[in-house]
């Protein structure tokens, strides 16, 4: 690293070519990219959040008996974990902030069809946050129902359920509009040339996921105003004693959430068919099939959201047809999986950062859809439903596989916007540190589950405690390994080597563009004559 | 500023007053239909006759108030996606309500 | 920060159908409740319907129909260059949202005045279908209103900007979106028009 390297901050392309100056510059920019680069500090900061509260979680569990914390604190901190790691980092982690820093760079367009609406998503995002941080401090206290708010328990309870539903509602408008921008842009702002064909697999799997957005959000928009109504009005949909149908709650939370599942894998199945053929100097293996996959994946995952009702006195009927299309699901998932490992099939594999991000993806990501399938069995759910097995099997999927796939995408795009690399040795130790970590943790977590051990609870029976010990040291092993990786991410960003051209070899359009990127991110408009994955046409770096 | 999409596509087409006149006493027709059809006892037969009417009339609105018939195919199709979607998340829903 | 992305209409429009999707989902969800609920409670649905008021209810579905047409006329006077007649048009709309709005205000004070409204004690102790039915209506009435409101708020901004010749005969795609907001309030209510009002 030379010594001038350390000084000067972060220069040139949008860094630079800005009216407004300091925050403002910020918080009122319509660029893309700076805009993604909001999202990515705004997501990142709860992630950290969601973490501490996940390290709490896991120390209290470290022991049976109270540990750390009372009960009712227990019953607060997994519920605003789950909250905050599902509607302020994972929903809008990949899609708002790297779907926003590149997509419109990949089709070589200047910016998203509506960037006011996307500086208006943002600020949403920022407003639905606070008021969800609001209502932990405020009224009766930090809800305790569980992400899920279920009825009745969530029309009943003391805390401030209300304002972190209208939060969380808030939330989901600022999704929406990502969503509707995200599908217009991708219609009309093609560059020439940018034919559907041409796509980067990146666009693809956010085109699909905006479609997931726009669709399946509104459900859950209105389910939660009903909570906030039975609340305040007494309106008593959902109360059995008046005629309501607290089942009705559960079709219509998981209506929006189980494809908001598909919102939080399908990006980050993007990223990983961005890196793989990258790494491994080959074109991607079967373009066609896992561009459909995704669209496959937003529809089929749309319609199985009973899987999670399969104990809630649902009828047969319906979970014997909700148990066979979660079952289809499982398709267009592994034709991505095959599809990643037939890419790496003779390739020349690089095992760099990226890479081994992505490579654990495909590992973690098949662990956890496996043992999906074992959740998505109706008969096999009834033994391990609302267990740890749950715990960990969603942990793989949704850690392991979206988690992992946001750090991939980080260690690949970042350098190209920062104009600065990060050390590779501290990210490769510390990738290995969290890959280690996630298994001791998680995949005990499964076994917990299967031997019996429920979810939520603050206490457990002792012959568990030696497994719950094992847990909790895994994820000190994961918090080290994330905090070198973000600390060596952080440092090389800002003071690192220069990181110039193509090093890596791209052939999607970010690539072609300076480093970083100017304002309207390219000299002049680009011609497109190759596909995303033509690493031939491209030419070599 | 240049609007050079909006010309090539044909999006500025012009739908006549008189057209939509006529178009809003068809609605004002089938409001009276729907209401002369519901007052008769037809037993389940009057939710469908008004259900189907309220299609055709949403039908007439976005056709014509809304332009859909002069829009680019792409416009039919996601809006066809949208509707499907409904119908789906409504007729999944019935495995549980009608067979509990 | 100017982008100077080139105008275009047709992304415009498709933004704000995409829009209206979610809008349309929004109150699927509530349709959703209303399907599952009277396969349950027919009886106590049909009771409940034969209260309300089926004159104001056609009433109200007529002045929205107009509203309506006065829209997309507003659409055509802009694009053949009228643009008093477009404030004139949406001036019409406006005025036919505050009928309406009045009209459901009488409606919802005659319901508060027979001791029906969320949570009140007649609901509470009536029949379980009798709450789940009424709860709807204003669930879904509630919502609907709220979105004439919104829809006549934005039909008056976007008409001062006609009136103030910012939108003209060549760059109306923001009347042409606000008034497909203004239609879609109309669509919704005409599922509500017979869910609730005829068909019970």
């Amino acid at each position: 690293m030379s010594s001038d390297a350390t000084v000067t901050p972060v220069t040139g392309g949008f860094w630079e070519d800005t009216g407004k100056r300091g925050i403002a510059s910020w918080i009122f920019s319509t660029d893309h990219k700076r805009i993604g680069l909001l999202y990515l500090y705004s997501v990142l900061g709860f992630f950290l959040v969601g973490v501490f509260l996940g390290v709490l979680i896991r120390l209290e569990l470290m022991a049976p008996g109270p540990t750390i914390m009372t009960a009712k604190t227990y019953n607060a901190v997994f519920t605003v974990h789950g909250v905050v790691m599902i509607f302020l980092f994972i929903i809008p982690g990949i899609p708002a902030s790297f779907g926003n820093l590149v997509m419109p760079i990949q089709i070589g367009a200047r910016d998203v069809a509506f960037p006011r609406l996307n500086l208006l998503s943002w600020w949403l995002y920022a407003i639905g946050a606070v008021i969800v941080l609001t209502s932990l401090f405020t009224g009766g206290g930090a809800p305790d129902t569980g992400w899920t708010f279920y009825v009745p328990f969530s029309a009943r309870t003391g805390t401030n359920v209300s304002l972190a539903v209208f939060g969380v509602f808030v939330l989901g408008f600022s999704s929406i509009l990502t969503g509707v921008n995200f599908v217009t842009t991708i219609h009309r702002l093609r560059a020439e040339g940018m034919n559907w064909g041409r796509l980067p697999l990146f666009v693809w799997s956010l085109y699909a996921t905006a479609w997931v957005q726009i669709l399946a959000t509104p459900i859950v928009a209105i389910t939660l105003l009903m909570v906030i109504a039975e609340r305040t009005l007494g309106v008593g949909l959902f109360d059995p004693s008046r005629g309501g149908d607290p089942v009705m709650y559960q079709h219509l939370f998981w209506i929006y959430s189980h494809p908001a599942v598909y919102i939080m894998i399908l990006p980050a199945m993007g990223v990983i068919s961005e890196v793989i053929p990258v790494f491994s100097r080959k074109p991607i293996f079967g373009y066609k099939m896992i561009a459909v996959s995704s669209v496959a994946i937003a529809a089929a995952g749309s319609v199985v959201w009973g899987h999670h009702m399969f104990t809630s006195g649902m009828s047969d009927t319906a979970v014997m047809v909700f148990s066979f299309l979660t079952f289809v699901v499982a398709i267009p998932s592994a034709i991505k999986v095959f599809n990643w490992v037939s890419t790496l099939y003779r390739g020349s594999i690089s095992l760099e950062a990226p890479m081994l991000f992505a490579l654990s993806f495909i590992l973690l990501f098949s662990i956890g859809g496996l043992s999906g399938l074992i959740l998505g069995a109706a008969a096999t759910d009834i033994h391990v439903h609302d267990t740890h097995f749950v715990v960990g099997h969603f942990h793989y999927v949704m850690f392991g596989g979206t988690g992992f796939a946001f750090f991939a995408a980080a260690h690949y795009w970042l350098p190209k916007f920062y104009g600065r690399r990060y050390k590779e040795k501290p990210a490769i130790v510390a990738w290995a540190l969290m890959f280690v970590g996630f298994n001791v943790m998680y995949f005990t977590m499964q076994v917990l589950g299967m031997k019996g051990m429920p979810r939520r609870y603050f206490d457990y029976l002792p012959e568990f405690a030696r497994l719950n010990f094992v847990a909790t040291v895994g994820s000190w092993i994961l918090v080290t390994g994330l905090i070198i990786m973000l600390v060596n991410l952080w440092r090389g960003l800002l003071k690192g080597e220069p990181f110039e051209g193509n090093p890596w070899g791209g052939a999607s359009l970010e690539w072609i563009t300076a480093t970083p990127p100017p304002t309207e991110n390219f000299e002049e408009d680009p011609v497109v004559t190759h596909g995303p994955y033509d690493f031939k046409r491209a030419g070599e770096p | 500023m240049s609007d050079h999409d909006a010309h090539k596509e044909g999006s500025v087409h012009i739908v006549s007053y008189g057209q939509l006149v006529a178009v809003w006493v068809s609605l004002l027709l089938l409001t009276v239909t729907t209401v002369a059809v519901t007052r008769v006892d037809l037993g389940a037969g009057k939710v469908w006759a008004a259900l189907a009417i309220a299609c055709v009339k949403s039908g007439l609105v976005i056709a014509f108030f809304m332009h859909m018939k002069y829009e680019a195919r792409l416009f039919r199709i996601i809006f066809f996606v949208a509707l499907v979607t409904l119908a789906v998340f409504i007729g999944l829903t019935f495995f549980d309500v009608l067979y509990r | 920060m100017s982008h100077l992305l080139p105008r275009d209409d047709v992304g415009a429009k498709l933004g704000m159908w995409l829009f209206l999707f979610t809008e349309l989902l929004l109150f699927g969800g509530l349709f959703i409740l209303y399907a599952v609920y009277l396969a349950r409670y027919p009886h106590e649905f049909s009771a409940g319907g034969h209260e309300l008021n089926v004159v104001m209810g056609t009433t109200n579905t007529v002045v929205l129909l107009t509203s309506s047409l006065l829209a997309a006329m507003a659409v055509t006077a802009i694009k053949t260059g009228k643009p008093k007649s477009t404030v004139a048009l949406l001036l019409g709309t406006i005025g036919c949202a505050g009928i309406f709005l009045v009209i459901k205000y009488f409606e919802w004070s005659a319901k508060f005045a027979h001791g029906i409204y969320p949570g009140s004690p007649r609901l509470v102790h009536g029949p379980p279908g009798e709450s789940v039915f009424f709860s709807l209506y204003f669930l879904t009435t509630g919502l609907h209103g709220i979105h004439v409101v919104v829809g006549g708020a934005l039909l008056t901004w976007i008409g001062t900007k006609v009136g103030k010749g910012s939108l003209t005969a060549e760059n109306n795609v923001m009347l042409e979106n606000g008034t497909l907001y203004w239609h879609l309030v109309d669509l919704v209510w005409i599922f509500i028009f017979p869910l609730y009002y005829l068909i019970l």
